[in-house]
């Protein structure tokens, strides 16, 4: 067979890999696609998972990317439940772990990162759950009822809108960092005082500077977490989420570069022509930053996935974007646009006691990130000056006399 | 069932049947129509659903809620019809509504 008869072969039927197959086709692609997922399920959206779907806002079929229809519309091959074995770049072609060997003329890495494992005594128990897949978060919600109990061991994002929910189920929710604060790697420290304070309102409790040094367990289920001074915090479900790791061993193994993630260029390339990736797997250079950086967001997943269309397809190039990220939490929407790289300064507009405001991080007079909560016109702006390298006053950014539009005219 | 046209910015027309209970956005993206990208999945967090709704339609989709409003104000060319394809629920009285798309969501 010729190589252009293989066509675009993804592996990983995630946010990124199904967003990529529809592309390719809505971009004119004519050749083959085949669609590998591990996953038992047709490609879906993750971010709901921790959020609307957990507290049964919206249905299965509503997380669904496509339909089911779409894909066998469309003529992309769609096999779930496959794991890929081996790659190998120079005769261009994937072993599956079935034996099955498949050729490409054109390979898309989209494999995703998994949960970072908690390696403590107990991690094993039942009941010790994390939360990436659906079958992930099925495991959770069955376990989130009045009377039960959630430890979160990982005050991020993940954590803290699985309690949020934990709470709309009725069920009780403790979070356990291990910094003096929740999101200390991620957000800025008058942002997490608000989240703490805000979940603490609405009963969420928080252990925080603590070390967690087993999981505690009866009849091979967990009923508490042990931290390192020895208190032991009893629960019935324990959800780990303290970061990923990307899922690049098979990049790794088939020799392509990779750092904390495989490399890829401006256009989702990897050190292979033939080979591109995308999503959270990926190390890519932020020209915006002047630094290379993994990043985990759908943002990051779409846009890599239209780096990529557009390559394969000879289209032209997207316009670079600065990436940004959302969470919901109770009646918060929290916004944020741009990484908070050599920053210098921070303003604040707004009052946190409100529930509407926005953290400005600076480098110079040049914003590098925004943090919105309940604030949208100031995210939006903020993404819009972040992309302009605009000059702004820090004046006219901290006061809400002034509307954003005119700050961003 | 409500029938939707939704037009690209070339001119090209595509006309579906949505299931009412979907928003305008998802009747789209579920049938890989060009022109909405709905990054962030109907979360109203990213303003990349944006449609210019029919005149006649404006006042059967209804009126955009305040976070809806801050996040068009600063969308790429809006005009007095744009909304945000994510937050209008298809129903029944929607039968016929027609949307256009603008030229970029990003």
């Amino acid at each position: 067979m010729k190589k252009s008869d293989a066509g675009v072969i993804i592996v990983g039927a995630g946010h990124a890999g199904g967003t990529a197959a529809a592309l390719l086709r809505q971009f004119g692609y004519e050749h083959p696609i085949t669609l590998i997922g591990e996953e038992p399920l047709a490609p879906y959206q993750r971010p709901p998972l921790s959020k609307a779907w957990l507290k049964g806002e919206t249905d299965a079929e509503t997380l669904m990317l496509k339909p089911a229809t779409f894909y066998a519309e469309a003529g992309v091959e769609l096999r779930t439940g496959v794991c890929v074995a081996a790659l190998s770049p120079e005769e261009k072609t994937l072993t599956l772990a079935s034996g099955e060997t498949l050729d490409y003329e054109t390979l898309i890495l989209a494999t995703g990162a998994r949960p970072r494992p908690l390696a403590i005594p107990g991690a094993d128990l039942a009941g010790v759950l994390v939360l990436r897949s659906a079958a992930d978060a099925e495991a959770l919600k069955a376990s989130l009822r009045p009377g039960k109990r959630l430890a979160v061991i990982g005050g991020g994002y993940i954590g803290l809108e699985a309690s949020a929910s934990a709470r709309a189920l009725g069920a009780e929710a403790v979070v356990i960092e291990r910094e003096p604060r929740i999101l200390a790697r991620v957000a800025n420290e008058t942002l997490s005082t608000f989240f703490t304070d805000y979940h603490r309102a609405r009963g969420v409790d928080f252990v925080l500077s603590a070390s967690v040094a087993a999981f505690e367990g009866e009849g091979g289920k967990v009923k508490g977490v042990r931290l390192g001074s020895g208190e032991i915090i009893p629960c019935d479900v324990a959800l780990v989420g303290i970061g990923a790791i990307p899922n690049m061993e098979l990049a790794k193994v088939a020799g392509l570069a990779c750092a904390d993630g495989v490399i890829v260029g401006e256009t989702a390339q990897t050190s292979d022509p033939d080979i591109y990736a995308i999503g959270d797997v990926t190390w890519r250079h932020l020209a915006h930053y002047g630094r290379p950086f993994r990043l985990e967001s759908v943002a990051n997943a779409l846009e890599q996935a239209r780096q990529a269309a557009c390559a394969i397809t000879g289209r032209p190039p997207p316009a670079a974007e600065v990436t940004w990220n959302w969470s919901d939490q109770y009646d918060l929407k929290y916004q944020f646009a741009g990484l908070p790289f050599d920053v210098d300064d921070v303003v604040l507009r707004g009052d946190p006691a409100s529930g509407k405001f926005a953290i400005f991080h600076l480098a110079g007079d040049r914003i590098q990130a925004v943090e919105a909560v309940n604030a949208p016109a100031e995210f939006m702006a903020g993404r819009q000056l972040i992309a302009r390298r605009a000059a702004v006053s820090r004046t006219r950014l901290a006061d809400t006399a002034i509307s954003m539009k005119e700050v961003a005219a | 069932m409500a029938k939707i046209t939704y037009i690209e910015h070339d001119g090209a027309e595509h006309v579906l049947d949505v299931k009412v209970g979907l928003s305008v956005m998802e009747g789209a993206v579920k049938s890989n129509i060009p022109g909405i990208d709905a990054d962030c999945g109907g979360a109203c967090a990213c303003a990349t659903c944006h449609v210019y709704v029919d005149p006649a339609w404006a006042d059967k989709t209804g009126t955009p809620t305040a976070m809806e409003e801050s996040m068009l104000d600063f969308a790429e060319n809006v005009e007095p019809n744009s909304r945000l394809s994510c937050q209008i629920k298809v129903t029944d009285e929607l039968d016929g509504l027609i949307v256009r798309m603008p030229e970029s969501q990003h």
